[in-house]
């Protein structure tokens, strides 16, 4: 038995739909998915065909590959064209445009550029390949920061010396901060990230409401977990109330995961992190503590090529909700998912390819 | 990337286990869920178990939704 085949059932769904329709809101909503599963979900079910008109949705920065500045991928390059450097990647990244190249074409000129499943698959290949420097490339948010924090935990308890980390993890309160700290956003309800809070815990979004009077669900990733949340978000802005819910209750718990939050504590500190379409949030990144400099490679020196932006990309525009992707010029024309220009055509989760996939005949939702 | 998938606990064997959806097993670390018992569903990311998924909360929450629209008493 699928546990999640009910999540998808089409009776619910209409059920909820009906609910939605019920509240007649009067003005028009726009409630921001903050993580890209939730992105690839609703173009892939075509959750906006359930809901009203006046209800649009928007992607906000939390794919993790989009939000990875041009610099990291340069610099994971240039430690590439060090001798005897491997460098280990999850599959999504190896696409994304640097500057001026990919670490796929770095590949293709003969570049040792290897795809993981997990970090700690990445480990067990270095403790294979010793005659190899093993540069992890961490990218990610607070979900992927524990699993990354518990492979560096035994990566330096066993003495693994052939094994390097580079660092652009993500925490994502600290990005949401900075976005509706912007004047020109302008959003109604936000649907969290279930397997962000189910590190975090409730509390860590809970300054949204308070500071920024925006009503928050924590949502799962199945059809009808999209669509209550938004039915609960409704319900929210009916009542004059904003709160952080949890829809995801099944797996999310209130305190979130304290043994993943202690492992992130004892191999991370906070560090100020650059990310595509924000610049430097401060305080928003994840990094080695200084005791194991040692396994740290933003400690190497390499010669890296000055950042360069995509012309007439609009990742940063659409990353912060600002335009829909169909609105850069170069959407589905110079670029595609077969030629991206930009990292939000890359990963599945970016707004651009789910769109670009899921979406070809009514580009604007 | 961020996806994260519910799977079914066969074997626990210390630190790691073996997990099954859908026919396909898969090698995971426990490390994070140390609470795992055999039968159990964990919700499984870049090869970590991050949770164990609650059965009877996810019921409650369908029964919920299943009666939406029913006329209320
Ligand atoms: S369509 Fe391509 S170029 Fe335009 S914003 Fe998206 S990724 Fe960037």
């Amino acid at each position: 038995m699928n546990i999640l085949l009910p999540f998808r059932d089409a009776d619910v769904m209409q059920r909820i739909a009906a609910e939605i329709r019920q509240f007649d809101i009067d003005r028009p909503l726009r409630f921001m998915e903050v993580c890209g599963g939730h992105t690839a979900v609703i173009y892939r079910f075509g959750l906006t065909d359930f809901l009203l008109s006046t209800i649009r949705l928007v992607s906000g920065p939390g794919c993790p590959v989009c939000v990875t500045a041009n610099d990291f991928i340069d610099r994971a390059i240039a430690l590439c064209e060090l001798p005897d450097v491997t460098i280990a990647t999850f599959g999504d990244l190896v696409r994304v445009p640097g500057s001026t190249r990919s670490l796929a074409e770095v590949r293709a000129r003969g570049g040792d550029v290897r795809v993981f499943y997990s970090s700690a698959d990445a480990l067990t290949w270095a403790r294979e390949h010793q005659e190899r420097t093993v540069v992890f490339l961490g990218i990610g948010f607070e979900t992927t920061a524990c699993t990354l924090a518990a492979t560096m935990a035994e990566c330096v308890q066993s003495g693994v010396k052939n094994f390097r980390f580079l660092s652009a993890l993500k925490t994502m309160p600290a990005a949401l901060q900075a976005l509706f700290s912007a004047p020109d956003v302008h959003i109604d309800g936000l649907i969290l990230p279930g397997h962000v809070t189910t590190v975090t815990g409730l509390s860590a979004f809970r300054f949204i409401p308070r500071e920024f009077g925006i009503p928050c669900v924590v949502s799962g990733f199945e059809p009808i977990d999209v669509m209550e949340s938004v039915l609960m978000l409704c319900r929210q802005i009916k009542d004059h109330h904003a709160d952080v819910e949890n829809q995801y209750r099944r797996v999310v718990r209130d305190g979130g995961n304290p043994q993943a939050r202690a492992v992130i504590d004892e191999m991370f500190e906070p560090c100020d992190m650059p990310w595509r379409g924000f610049g430097i949030i401060p305080e928003s990144g994840l990094k080695l503590s200084p005791q194991f400099a040692f396994w740290d490679s933003e400690n190497v020196t390499v010669e890296v090529e000055p950042p360069q932006e995509h012309r007439g990309c609009r990742c940063g525009d659409v990353l912060c909700g600002r335009i829909y992707p169909s609105e850069c010029s170069l959407f589905g024309t110079a670029c595609t998912p077969e030629t991206p220009r930009g990292a939000c055509m890359v990963s599945s989760e970016g707004a651009c390819a789910a769109l670009y996939h899921f979406a070809p005949v009514n580009y604007d939702r | 990337m961020c996806l994260a998938v519910p799977m079914k606990l066969l074997e626990h064997h210390g630190q790691s286990g073996v997990l099954e959806i859908g026919g396909a097993r898969k090698e995971v670390m426990l490390t994070l869920t140390p609470d795992a018992k055999v039968g159990d569903w964990l919700i499984v990311h870049a090869g970590y178990s991050l949770e164990i998924l609650d059965e009877q909360e996810a019921e409650s929450t369908l029964t919920l939704l299943r009666k939406l629209g029913e006329s209320e008493t």
